[in-house]
């Protein structure tokens, strides 16, 4: 192939069409039809190109039909977290869904993640699920000093934690979990993922205190292997080998 | 409204803030503010590296590192910064390293560096490895270590609140010069409860970032509105250089999206819509890899003359085809993701199409050394600081070096820190807070939610648009004094319409369409700004670039830019700090 415009199909030459967007909404103040916390759907039409993702069909919604229309974003491109949401019965981030990957025929149904307390519309409170992440002490611990120069650490030991250094902590792993939705003291699935990268960081001293609260009631034994998570992660973190390779630890004593 | 009061006060929890909250925090009692949660700030979202002269790979050192990134600056770098920076850097990386950032080692075990544009050996002999990097994660890594370390440390933070005010105990243009101004406190927006607080301190940073959405095209997150030089500039602060914003040239056409400077480096080409190599007539030795400057206006021009590509003609391609598969896979995992995901493009077998994006800020508040504020060309505001992007200290002067930012923000961020809790400590009491200021605000919101509902209101999102619009007609990779006037009519009269606004939310909770109109004022300021800065600076030099005066005017122009507010907005200078390097041609 030919690098002339002609080979090119990027966007713009893809015709406009039209998108019904189901939305979820909830006003804590009530609006003029709904209740105070009254829950109800909404139905917005959006004329959107195929390039568009879920995050610009919002934005029509939010600039130039409903400003009230609340949900968090901000790099717009899949790696600040902000825009995690139940898109089509599936946890996605909103700027990293095609409206050309979904069905334009149907309306698209877009709901906030599941199990954190709605705040309005698709903003949820992030407060339990940040709370759970700090609870796994997500810092390196080291015994003595500061080394005077960088701490050595072969390429292979680097690569035995990269997986999960990459998580954005957008929820969508631990909010599409069944066991997180129903029970209330599971950690979820996010804050193995934390732990995960600092016991298998070979610097890391701190390994057993961490793997000492994962043991707990609250921690990896409550995982029934869904693996919802794996196949939620935005950052294609295989979540449910992370746990499991945490539970073995916890089985065996070695890591 | 609530009464808070603080040693410290941090506005903005990104590389720079944190950086900062982590020095202060051991020292003095302080509260770390910001619109996001931490982990969602632009930081997170650099790739190639942060630079430092550890010498682990290739021989380097911090003289050389200076050297380039004053030249990469165009000499409108104050030498004496650029010096700390350099010297800084390698402690720099090494503290994050030793916080727990994962850094891509050498076989040896050492942190690995990797080349990056216009860092060299020995004053241009040679490419240098000089970036310290995390795969091409190296922002995410350093955000999310210092968050980690925060936690740690329990720094105090207030999610979600923004700052919408700085308040100072005298006005900073009205008092003569030589005489104290100090920092009182700030005023902050509750987003989920719609509150105003006011936080009253002895110490105020600002680590606000960048104000890439002034343009329509950008590298920059839909949050990056420039809050804190605004804040700072209708506070009657100066802001310095604001016309030097650095145009990337590969973003994703349409998008912005940043595409690494490493897609060149492996062997990419970029096209026009004839499928010629174009940048082999205007570069013709190191053609797609020149500097970022010249290769942006090269697309530009291309677009310009008619050989842009698609149906609007609008941008260029940039062609991996010829490389393998696999070597993509092993190099570009970022690119080839960002280009199937948000163009459907796959990469082995279309070329990519691609355009000039807005990425960085070069100006900023103007700060000395410490970080500490400054109200003219001398004089400090007592207990005020800045640092990162929101910052001009100045360190990239016209042009800022790739991998110099990250480097920025944490050596920068760390001095600030250390400089707001030591003054704080020092201090009796914070300056007398006007306890005005935090009705004057309320009233501002009020207002803004009882145009709901307005008939015949203007939108917005229209004003916005519009505003992106014409700063990216006009005020892009060329400008020349007509567009420039254009620009500055236009952005008249946005303003003027921007006073009949309405919103569409008047509720109290989670309002962030009240925020994004607040928002919109500041971009409307800092573009005003801009647009000046830019018709006034009659040279070509780094990221500015005056077709009606194509070359550096080192005897005109080898200054700072400042800008002061108020009903009409005024112009200064301020002398550039040369301590070694003369200015000499900038030639790679
Ligand atoms: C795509 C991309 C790639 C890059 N790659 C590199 C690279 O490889 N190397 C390099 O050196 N540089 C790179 N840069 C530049 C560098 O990443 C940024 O300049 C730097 O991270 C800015 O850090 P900061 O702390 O100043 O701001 P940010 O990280 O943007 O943080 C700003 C903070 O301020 C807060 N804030 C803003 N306004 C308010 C308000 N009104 N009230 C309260 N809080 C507020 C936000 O919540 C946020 O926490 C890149 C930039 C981009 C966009
Ligand atoms: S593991 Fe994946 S899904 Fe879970 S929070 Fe991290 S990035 Fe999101
Ligand atoms: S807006 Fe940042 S991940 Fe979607």
């Amino acid at each position: 192939m030919t690098a002339t415009a002609e080979a090119s199909t990027p966007a713009g030459e893809v015709p406009s069409f039209e998108v019904t967007l189901r939305i979820r909404r909830m006003n804590p103040e009530g609006t003029s039809e709904h209740g105070e916390g009254e829950e109800y759907w909404e139905e917005f039409k959006v004329q959107a190109h195929a390039t568009d993702r879920v995050l610009d069909a919002l934005h029509m919604v939010k600039w130039d039909q409903d400003g009230s229309l609340a949900f968090r974003r901000s790099c717009a491109h899949g790696v600040c977290g902000s825009d995690a949401m139940r898109i089509n019965a599936r946890n996605r981030l909103a700027c990293k869904t095609l409206l050309k990957d979904l069905n334009p025929a149907k309306p698209i149904i877009i709901e906030p993640i599941k199990g954190l307390p709605v705040e309005k519309d698709l903003i949820v409170d992030m407060e339990p699920f940040f709370a759970s992440y700090r609870e796994i002490m997500p810092f390196l611990m080291t015994d003595g000093p500061a080394p005077e120069r960088e701490r050595l650490q072969s390429p292979e030991e680097r690569q035995r934690f990269d997986d999960t250094t990459k998580c954005i902590m957008c929820a969508a792993c631990t909010t599409s979990c069944p066991v997180f939705w129903t029970d209330g003291q599971y950690f979820g699935p996010q804050a193995i993922v934390g732990a995960h990268r600092f016991i298998f960081d070979s610097r890391d001293e701190g390994q057993w205190e961490r793997l000492e609260i994962l043991n707990d009631k609250a921690g990896v034994w409550k995982c029934r292997t869904a693996f919802n998570c794996t196949e939620a992660c935005p950052r294609g973190i295989e979540v449910t080998k992370a746990i499991s390779e945490v539970k073995k630890v916890l089985n065996t004593g070695e890591i | 409204m609530t009464l808070h009061e603080y040693d410290v006060v941090i506005v903005g929890a990104g590389g720079a803030g944190m950086r900062a909250a982590l020095e202060s925090s051991k020292r003095a009692r302080t509260a770390c503010l910001t619109k996001l949660y931490p982990t969602r700030s632009h930081t997170g979202a650099a790739q190639g590296g942060m630079a430092a002269a550890l010498s682990n790979v290739e021989d380097d050192n911090a003289e050389w590192h200076t050297f380039d990134t004053i030249k990469g600056g165009d000499y409108l770098v104050d030498q004496d910064a650029a010096e700390i920076l350099c010297k800084e850097a390698v402690q720099a990386v090494l503290d994050l390293e030793n916080m727990g950032l994962p850094f891509n080692r050498t076989e040896g075990g050492t942190i690995d560096q990797r080349r990056f544009g216009g860092h060299t050996r020995n004053h241009g002999e040679a490419a240098v490895r000089r970036a310290c990097y995390s795969a091409d994660r190296t922002g995410h890594m350093i955000l999310q270590t210092l968050y980690q370390q925060c936690i740690k440390q329990e720094v105090e933070f207030y999610n979600e609140y923004y700052v919408l005010d700085l308040i100072l105990d005298k006005d900073p243009q009205g008092t003569p010069e030589g005489e104290e101004v100090s920092v009182a406190g700030v005023i902050a927006y509750e987003l989920a409860t719609g509150e105003i607080h006011t936080f009253r301190a002895k110490s105020v940073i600002f680590a606000t970032g960048g104000a890439g959405k002034v343009f329509k095209t950008t590298s920059n997150a839909h949050t990056l509105t420039g809050d804190g030089m605004a804040i700072a500039f209708n506070a009657g602060l100066p802001l310095e250089d604001m016309e030097f914003f650095q145009f990337h040239p590969t973003g994703l056409a349409g998008l912005g999206i940043l595409l690494s400077e490493a897609a060149r480096g492996e062997g990419g080409i970029l096209r026009n819509s004839e499928g010629e190599r174009f940048m082999e007539r205007y570069a013709p030795t190191i053609k797609d890899l020149a500097p970022r400057d010249m290769v942006a206006r090269a697309m530009a021009n291309e677009v310009r003359e008619g050989r842009g590509c698609g149906p609007h003609k609008d941008y260029v391609l940039l062609d991996l085809t010829h490389l393998e598969p696999a070597h993509i896979d092993a190099k570009l995992p970022d690119i080839t993701e960002f280009a199937r995901t948000y163009l459907g493009v796959e990469p082995y077998t279309e070329p990519v199409p691609v355009y000039p994006t807005a990425h960085y800020a070069m100006g900023g508040i103007p700060t000395n050394v410490h970080g500490e504020v400054l109200r003219n060309n001398t004089d400090k505001v007592k207990g005020l600081y800045a640092a990162g992007e929101c910052a001009c200290v100045s360190v990239h002067g016209a042009n800022r070096l790739g991998t110099n930012s990250l480097l920025d923000i944490n050596v920068f961020g760390r001095r600030a820190g250390i400089a707001a809790a030591e003054h704080a400590l020092e201090t009796a009491e914070a300056a007398p807070l006007d306890e005005t200021a935090a009705e004057t605000l309320n009233s501002t919101v009020e207002r803004l939610r009882s145009t709901v509902g307005t008939s015949e209101a203007e939108s917005v999102a229209d004003i916005r648009r519009e505003l992106q619009a014409t700063m990216d007609r006009n005020v892009q990779v060329f400008r020349d004094a007509d567009s420039l006037q254009q620009a500055q009519k236009d952005v008249a009269a946005l303003r003027e319409r921007f006073t009949k606004i309405a919103i569409h939310d008047r509720g109290k909770r989670y309002n962030t369409d009240l925020l994004e109109a607040i928002e919109l004022g500041f971009l409307l300021d800092l573009s005003e700004v801009v647009v000046l800065g830019a018709l006034n600076r009659e040279e070509s030099r780094g990221g500015h670039y005056r077709e009606d005066f194509p070359t550096r005017d080192d005897e005109k122009f080898m200054q700072h830019t400042m800008v002061y507010g108020g009903d009409d907005l005024r112009l200064d200078y301020k002398p550039v700090v040369v301590t070694r390097y003369q200015p000499m041609e900038r030639k790679y």
